[in-house]
């Protein structure tokens, strides 16, 4: 059981993120209607004050505000429950989620004000207010100390227990905040090293390629820290939610150690088409992303050989018929199953993303937004969603408001998604920009015309998903019955981890150890970024001079 | 200790192709991408984004002929605009891009062909397109730079030979 504490401090983190998660989808809704021809920032403008405020409010309130803040509560909870104690400091523990509030705060003054309207990249030279970016790197900051604590507690828990494999969940969880410590060196550096005394006016000039190469050494990275917390629940809870087990538990460890390893030194495959990078660091970026696929590739066999389990344990039948089976009524399952699903077709377009010359037709078009849409948009987003469907009862003491309401959310998310993310993915092949203000934009193309009408109905349909998701949570908080219900319900309880065929017996002690692992992911990154960043760091002149062009 | 077996068997049934998927595409890739000669942007130079109007090539920004039916057109990005934002060659031209930014992160995006790379302030991009068919090609800024970023965009003019 965990204690009180630890279940306060994750619906603190939980709400940070919820309210983060409805500014984004009220932005996006706006930016889905404008593609269609419905540009409702004009009477917005005292609040929003155009489409790339809008934009720039989106893109860091849903992937930097939303994601960080529900992983660093989810996981903390998941650790303090796997391991079956608390977190080791309870004090740092608070500390941590004031730190990065405050944070936040500083940070969204002015990215509210309009005097940060630099997207959630904040690419110089275009410069924003100072708070922003120290706002930010106090909300990086505070990650670390998660992770801090995070590794105090598995001390505790090995000291117990000196010869027991750390259970998956727990050691799912460290893995994913360790690899986003090192992966966030990167933008700390641009933000310590760079923007920050830039933006504050102590030095003069700042360097676009330098600052690129700093963030996206962050930027790739981060969306396995995005990623990784689903995957902790589509291996650890879900196959006991759908009835089932885990095939193998060290096949899993084995995928999140890839993902250690591998996360991080392939950042250049966001930069393919930027110049000031030679061609051959690039291939050996796009030969690691490649690399990558291999523990995806795991991940997707070991978690659909789970759901199989359970849906065979149901009564399932046939090779692919079994699928029907699964526990389809419970919007926690449908969430996650449905995620999963177009995980995979998110997968299959970051390929031809990583794609070199593929890339070249899809970079910057709106082929990006579709792809990352499916990815953290909807696999990491509909799971985490999925996850407050139990987890919000659980801490609130009541059940669920309405689980059809739920289930219907789910499914409209998964349409909306459906049509939303097609658009843009065909749109994008037909050279339509991302990041534009396309509907008033001088050259819309006839062919774009007749497309973009679907990303406005898509657009709607998934905020239409996405009130109703917060009605549902809103109603469980004021309007719904603690305790057991007269359907014959116990109190609201918590999914509990999934049992494996494989369990972590069968798990070399190899896979239990840090230090070697850990050796092999800094020499890749020093390998793949050491000689470009100490030739730039070398002989960059610093001589670009701030702009605000908005 | 039977079940352990099973599961290992199919592990090891799933471990090999998903090694020899990965590997495939990327010969794949490597073939298609070095035996079709597409090149991603490289390290072309440096260029202080203060003085671009007065550094060649951008201190002439415009079109040259190199030899016959090859170009090269030297255009400078800045907020909201190319320089030239036309460009006119005959059919059949192979045209090297050389471009810069003088002062926020800008791209360009050349429809019908493949030409896709990020202008950043302080570097010289370079890239190389065969324009065959007479016609109009778009380009766009497809970065975003500024309030009025979708405004900012030219054509090339592809003209038919007589
Ligand atoms: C109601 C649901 C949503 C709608 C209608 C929506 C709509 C949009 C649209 C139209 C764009 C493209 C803007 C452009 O390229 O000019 C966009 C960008 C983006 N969206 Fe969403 N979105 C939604 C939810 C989400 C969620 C849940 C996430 C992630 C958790 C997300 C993350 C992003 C990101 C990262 C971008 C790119 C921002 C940038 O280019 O700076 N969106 N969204
Ligand atoms: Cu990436
Ligand atoms: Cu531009």
């Amino acid at each position: 059981m965990t204690p009180a504490s630890e279940n306060r401090l994750t619906a603190a983190y939980l709400i940070v993120a919820l309210i983060a998660l409805f500014g984004g989808v009220v932005t996006g809704l706006l930016q889905a209607l404008e593609h269609a021809g419905l540009n409702l920032y004009p009477p917005l403008t005292p609040v929003v004050q155009s489409y790339y405020h809008s934009l720039s409010l989106h893109g860091v309130l849903n992937v930097l505000v939303f994601t960080t803040f529900f992983i660093c509560g989810f996981l903390q909870f998941i650790t303090s429950r796997a391991l079956g104690i608390p977190l080791a400091s309870r004090r740092l523990a608070w500390a941590t989620f004031w730190l990065m509030t405050g944070g936040l705060v500083l940070a969204a003054v002015p990215l509210v004000g309009n005097a940060a309207t630099v997207l959630f990249t904040f690419y110089p030279p275009m410069r924003a207010h100072w708070a922003f970016y120290i706002g930010l790197t106090l909300v990086v900051v505070g990650t670390w100390l998660v992770t801090l604590n995070l590794a105090l507690t598995s001390r505790v828990w090995r000291s117990r227990h000196p010869e027991a494999r750390t259970p998956l969940a727990a050691f799912m969880s460290l893995v994913t905040f360790v690899m986003w410590t090192i992966a966030s060196a990167g933008i700390a550096a641009e933000m310590l090293f760079m923007l920050i005394p830039w933006s504050l006016g102590l030095v003069a000039g700042t360097d676009a390629l330098l600052a690129r190469v700093l963030f996206w050494f962050t930027g790739h990275p981060i969306v396995y820290f995005w990623l990784l917390p689903a995957y902790v629940s589509w291996y650890t809870l879900v196959p006991r939610q759908a009835g089932g087990r885990l095939f193998s538990d060290p096949l899993a460890r084995v995928s999140f150690i890839l993902f250690l390893v591998l996360s991080i030194p392939i950042g250049f495959h966001h930069q393919f088409t930027d110049p000031g990078i030679e061609e051959g660091w690039k291939l050996l970026h796009a030969f690691l992303t490649f690399a990558v696929f291999f523990p995806s590739l795991l991940t997707f066999f070991n978690v659909v050989a789970s759901l199989e389990t359970g849906a065979r344990a149901r009564g399932g039948k046939g090779w692919i018929t079994w699928f029907a089976k699964l526990p389809w009524g419970d919007p926690s399952v449908a969430a996650q199953v449905l995620a999963m699903l177009l995980f995979a077709f998110g997968g299959i377009g970051g390929l031809v993303n990583a794609s070199f010359n593929l890339n070249l037709v899809v970079h910057n078009t709106a082929w990006i937004p579709g792809h990352l849409h499916l990815t953290v948009g909807t696999a990491v987003t509909l799971s985490f969603m999925g996850i407050t469907y139990w987890l919000v009862p659980f801490l609130s003491g009541r059940h669920l408001w309405s689980r059809r309401l739920a289930l219907a959310q789910v499914w409209l998310w998964f349409v909306g998604m459906v049509v939303f993310s097609n658009a843009l993915h065909r749109l994008g092949l037909m050279g339509m920009p991302r990041r534009t203000m396309i509907g008033v934009s001088a050259y819309i193309q006839a062919e774009w015309q007749a497309i973009l009408p679907l990303v406005g109905i898509g657009g709607s349909i998934l905020f239409v998903s996405a009130m109703l998701y917060f009605l549902n949570l809103v109603l469980t908080l004021v309007a719904s019955r603690g305790g057991p219900t007269a359907e014959g319900r116990g109190a609201p309880a918590l999914p509990e981890f999934a049992e494996a065929l494989s369990g972590p017996e069968h798990a070399p002690a190899i896979l239990d150890r840090w230090r070697p692992w850990l050796a092999l992911a800094l020499v890749l990154i020093a390998i793949a970024y050491g000689p470009t960043l100490v030739r730039l760091a070398a002989t960059t002149p610093f001589n670009a001079p701030g702009l605000r062009v908005w | 200790m039977k079940r352990g077996t099973t599961v290992y068997l199919y592990e090891l049934a799933w471990i090999l192709p998903s090694v020899a998927i990965p590997v495939g595409m990327l010969v794949a890739l490597l073939v298609t991408a070095f035996g079709a000669g597409v090149h991603l942007p490289g390290r072309e130079g440096r260029v202080d984004p203060t003085r671009v109007a007065a550094t060649a090539p951008f201190d002439l920004p415009g079109v040259v002929a190199l030899a016959p039916g090859r170009y090269e057109a030297r255009m400078v990005a800045q907020t909201w605009s190319f320089t030239p934002n036309e460009i006119r060659v005959p059919a059949g031209s192979t045209v090297t891009f050389v471009v810069t930014s003088k002062d926020v992160v800008h791209g360009l995006l050349i429809h019908g062909v493949n030409v896709n790379v990020m202008l950043l302030p302080g570097q010289i991009a370079r890239v190389t397109a065969r324009f065959d068919r007479p016609g109009e090609y778009p380009f766009v800024c497809h970065e975003y730079c500024g309030i009025a970023h979708h405004t900012m965009w030219g054509k090339v003019v592809v003209e038919a030979r007589r």
